[in-house]
């Protein structure tokens, strides 16, 4: 059901891409919107971020997924329980390229016995790291639209991604991989009944979303709907140049490619999206396990009401001078 | 009115399926789910520190007795602690709700209970954050995933949060550390600002803030106590210990939990510490003043956490202690590694500490000045400084269980390890993904090791259990050891329900067993007064070798 509400919502959107341009209404498609979506990403990211940054961090939380520094003829574990700034950085480096918490994932199954067994499922690891690296893949190589002449490392990320060489135009082996990867992403959450079970319209939505893009993408470069790359060019780098314009005669298909792009960039701030600036931010990861060697500071410690010596022995004397403990006051 | 006890073969038919229904329709019937959930504060408790609407109220009654305006004061609860503490914000913000974490929770092995999942322990409160904190929810409601602050949920919220120990298992899983034990301290914070919280955690709270431990036991108690366990030790060994009670002056203050001088088997922990000290020489002292380590306050709030710590750091300064050392238990550990120098701190009237045995610098305690006692005695056996035979632990096959705290809130692997390896000869370790960082829970851990939860607390152990059953299978394991108060208290029920051969012991007992004292008497026998594998049949064993 709530698949269904996600899956009808891109349906719309598409729709809505569709009747405007058909209604002639390429630049509000091709120049406002994208300029408006753009800017909602970047100050609704930077907004959440900063939101979140106004939150003080008042304890030091760590989750340690390893030894501790401790005595010196025991080794400890830098990357999972780092003591040092460079452990923190190489802790976050591999969470965020290569999802390494994710990497520990497993499955658990009842036997008779009763037994307990934890299976490898890697899984989701491997879906999740073949639909971020591919999407981010996918976005260097749009950039060579924004730029004349583009980039070396464009086009050797573009001459590496069409390596196969099958097809013609050239097939981009990331875009296989990502709609395969989000595929999968959707097909656990319609199949799995737990992960069915906790989904909301908000996870099945960027998913539908984010595969009519590719889709529309595809279409636009491998079949007949294919259109003018050098008016989108044209188009591009005028967007990117501040002197927009929209050249005559690109077709519908790449308005609404354009339009859901534009769409997921305006939904992105509001979203779980935001999980991409979170992570660096997450004080289970982001902070070192030096606890006891370096004191952290809490900015709202405020004094609170504890029973103090004095009190307790006021409290205790009879008993305590009974039993012949020492006494501050006799 | 007490729940009957299920069996294990009852228990052990999980069904793991959520079923279609939506999971925000809320409504626990808490008379059918006795068994699954605890008792409520006593009013008396309640008041004596301060806890808001002190009442007369049970779980199972239709009527709670919220104060009127319980929305207003939760809501305000919410955006207080949203303001206070990043963590919990970005933990609302930023699930994608992968489910990674579904399979790794203890109470969801063992219950098959879909709440039981931290994704949607979390989603319970963030239902109600995005309903009500975020642009999207306030405009678009359940479609945008919110939901309605209502009395259920309410109830809902008290059912789960109470069914979480807080390990943070599913903290290591997460592909953004996002962490269930902040989310269920946080729902339990503001449950508690309505007045509603349990006994199990609001009595301890009350006895440990005025006695000083969360057991009530007074100053003179403690005393006798102490005295005690340096008789037995007299008994067991032949040799005469000294254990001082708010000795001023001395070099090290010893912080244990109450447990460890109350409860069975952490008493013959105690021993062990005690036999040590005594063995070494350390210049130490108890307090009957700080005479709790742990701090139930921890499962509470922060402010009663601190409110309970204080004495810590008070007790040190006036007994003008160079540094703590600080027994075994888990919780206790989480928050004097990770709160307690924030919270009570600076501790600088004291010392880095320096074991005085071996001279290590303790440089990774140099700020807090507290030294976990398996860090101390791993430094005492790897410099060879106190004698050991390991051959009188050769009645237990050892296996090691991880509490959660230590394990991945401090990161102390290797050194309870250490320990038992330089102890014992028959070390095995349970399969890999339930120890170090991917430890099990008991299942009774932040406050929910009641009589009353006795079935959610058979389910959430199971995980454990069963582990420790592989290695009993397997290598005839017949001793988990473990460096918890909690684990002491709650594993043995646990291992009679799952896997009846197994008892419970503390590392340190396993230490003091092996102790080789100067002066020990000829017979003397381990800390439970058992005579050493060998020493009893040693003639007979010569007999059928020949």
């Amino acid at each position: 059901m709530k698949a269904l509400y996600s899956f009808f919502a891109v349906i719309i959107l598409i729709a809505l891409a569709y009747l405007g341009i058909t209604a002639d209404m390429t630049t509000f498609f091709g120049l406002v919107l994208p300029y408006i979506a753009a800017a909602a990403f970047i100050f609704g990211v930077a907004y959440r971020i900063l939101i979140w940054a106004k939150s003080p961090v008042p304890f030091k939380i760590t989750t340690t997924c390893g030894q501790q520094k401790s005595l010196p003829w025991i080794k400890n574990s830098n990357l999972e329980s780092p003591h040092t700034t460079l452990g923190v950085i190489g802790r976050m480096a591999l969470e965020v390229l290569f999802f390494r918490s994710l990497f520990r994932n497993t499955k658990m199954s009842l036997k008779d016995g009763p037994k307990i067994v934890y299976g490898e499922n890697k899984w989701l690891w491997l879906a999740g790291l073949v639909f971020h690296w591919s999407f981010l893949i996918v976005i260097i190589r749009h950039l060579r639209f924004f730029f004349e002449p583009v980039p070396e490392f464009i086009l050797l990320i573009q001459s590496l991604d069409g390596l196969l060489e099958i097809y013609v135009p050239v097939l981009y082996m990331t875009g296989v991989a990502l709609l395969m990867s989000v595929t999968y992403l959707y097909l656990r959450r319609a199949l799995i009944p737990q992960i069915n079970y906790i989904s909301l319209i908000s996870d099945y939505f960027p998913l539908f979303l984010i595969m009519a893009i590719a889709i529309t993408g595809a279409l636009m470069r491998y079949t007949p709907l294919r259109v003018d790359i050098i008016k989108v060019k044209e188009l591009a780098m005028g967007l990117g140049s501040f002197n927009p314009v929209v050249p005559e005669g690109i077709g519908a298909i790449f308005f609404i490619h354009l339009f859901l792009i534009s769409v997921l960039l305006i939904y992105f701030p509001m979203s779980k999206l935001m999980h991409m600036a979170g992570i660096f931010m997450s004080p289970t990861r982001n902070m070192k396990n030096d606890n006891r060697m370096k004191r952290h500071i809490n900015p709202w410690n405020y004094p609170v009401d504890t029973h103090s010596y004095e009190d307790w022995e006021d409290e205790f004397r009879d008993v305590m001078k009974e039993a012949g403990l020492p006494l501050e006051k006799e | 009115m007490s729940a009957k006890k299920p069996t294990p073969a009852d228990l052990i038919q999980i069904d793991f399926n959520p079923g279609k229904k939506d999971w925000m329709d809320a409504k626990i019937d808490f008379e059918k789910k006795r068994g699954n959930w605890n008792y409520q504060v006593l009013p008396k408790s309640a008041e004596y520190v301060g806890m808001p609407y002190p009442r007369k109220w049970s779980p199972a009654d239709e009527d709670w007795k919220l104060p009127d305006n319980w929305q207003k004061i939760i809501f305000e609860g919410l955006r207080d602690r949203l303001d206070k503490y990043r963590s919990f914000k970005i933990f609302m913000d930023i699930c994608v709700r992968c489910g990674a974490c579904a399979d790794k929770c203890h109470f969801f092995i063992g219950s098959g209970d879909p709440k039981n999942m931290p994704v949607l322990r979390a989603e319970l409160l963030r239902s109600v954050y995005r309903n009500d904190f975020t642009a999207a929810g306030k405009i678009f409601g359940s479609l945008a995933g919110g939901r309605k602050l209502t009395v259920d949920v309410l109830k809902e919220w008290f059912y789960y949060f109470f069914q979480c120990t807080e390990c943070r298992r599913c903290s290591v899983f997460c592909p953004y550390g996002i962490d269930t034990a902040e989310i269920t301290m946080m729902g339990r914070e503001l449950l508690d600002l309505v007045g509603l919280n349990i006994d199990w955690i609001g009595t301890p709270i009350a006895n440990c803030h005025r006695t000083g431990n969360h057991l009530g036991v007074q100053p003179h108690g403690f005393k006798d106590s102490i005295d005690f366990a340096v008789d037995d030790l007299e008994d067991i060994t032949g040799v005469r210990a000294e254990a001082p009670i708010n000795k001023k002056g001395a070099e090290i203050l010893f912080v244990i939990p109450s447990a460890d001088y109350f409860g069975d088997p952490h008493y013959f922990g105690l021993l062990g510490y005690i036999a040590l000290f005594h063995e070494i020489g350390l210049d130490y002292t108890f307090s009957a003043y700080a005479s709790e380590g742990g701090n139930f306050g921890l499962f509470h709030s922060n402010e009663m956490m601190k409110r309970l710590n204080g004495k810590i750091y008070n007790e040190a300064k006036r007994l003008g202690v160079k540094w703590i050392l600080g027994g075994e238990c888990g919780h206790m550990w989480r928050v004097l590694h990770q709160y307690m120098d924030t919270m009570s701190g600076p501790a600088d009237f004291m010392e880095e500490p320096v074991s005085p045995i071996t001279g290590t610098k303790f440089e990774n305690s140099k700020s807090t000045k507290m030294i976990h006692i398996c860090e101390f005695t791993a430094d005492l056996i790897k410099h060879n400084k106190i004698k050991l035979d390991k051959s009188r632990n050769d009645q237990w096959r050892v296996t090691y269980h991880d509490s959660c705290n230590p394990a991945r809130a401090m990161g102390l692997l290797d050194e309870p390890r250490y320990v038992i390896n330089g102890v014992c000869n028959h070390f095995f370790e349970m399969p890999e993904n339930t120890i170090r960082e991917q430890t099990f829970c008991c299942g009774s851990g932040a406050g929910i090791g009641t009589d009353e939860n006795f079935e959610m607390r058979m389910r959430g152990g199971m995980p454990r259990a069963n582990a420790v059953q592989y290695v009993h299978e397997k290598h005839n394991v017949n001793l988990l050891a473990c460096i918890c108060a909690i684990d002491k208290a709650t594993l043995p029920p646990l291992m009679e329900y799952w896997v009846p051969e197994v008892e419970v012991g503390a590392i340190h007992e396993l230490v003091g067993n092996a102790l080789v004292m100067k002066g020990e008497k000829k017979d003397r026998t381990d800390l439970r007064g058992e005579p050493f594998v060998g020493t009893e049949t040693a003639g007979k064993e010569e007999e059928a070798n020949v």
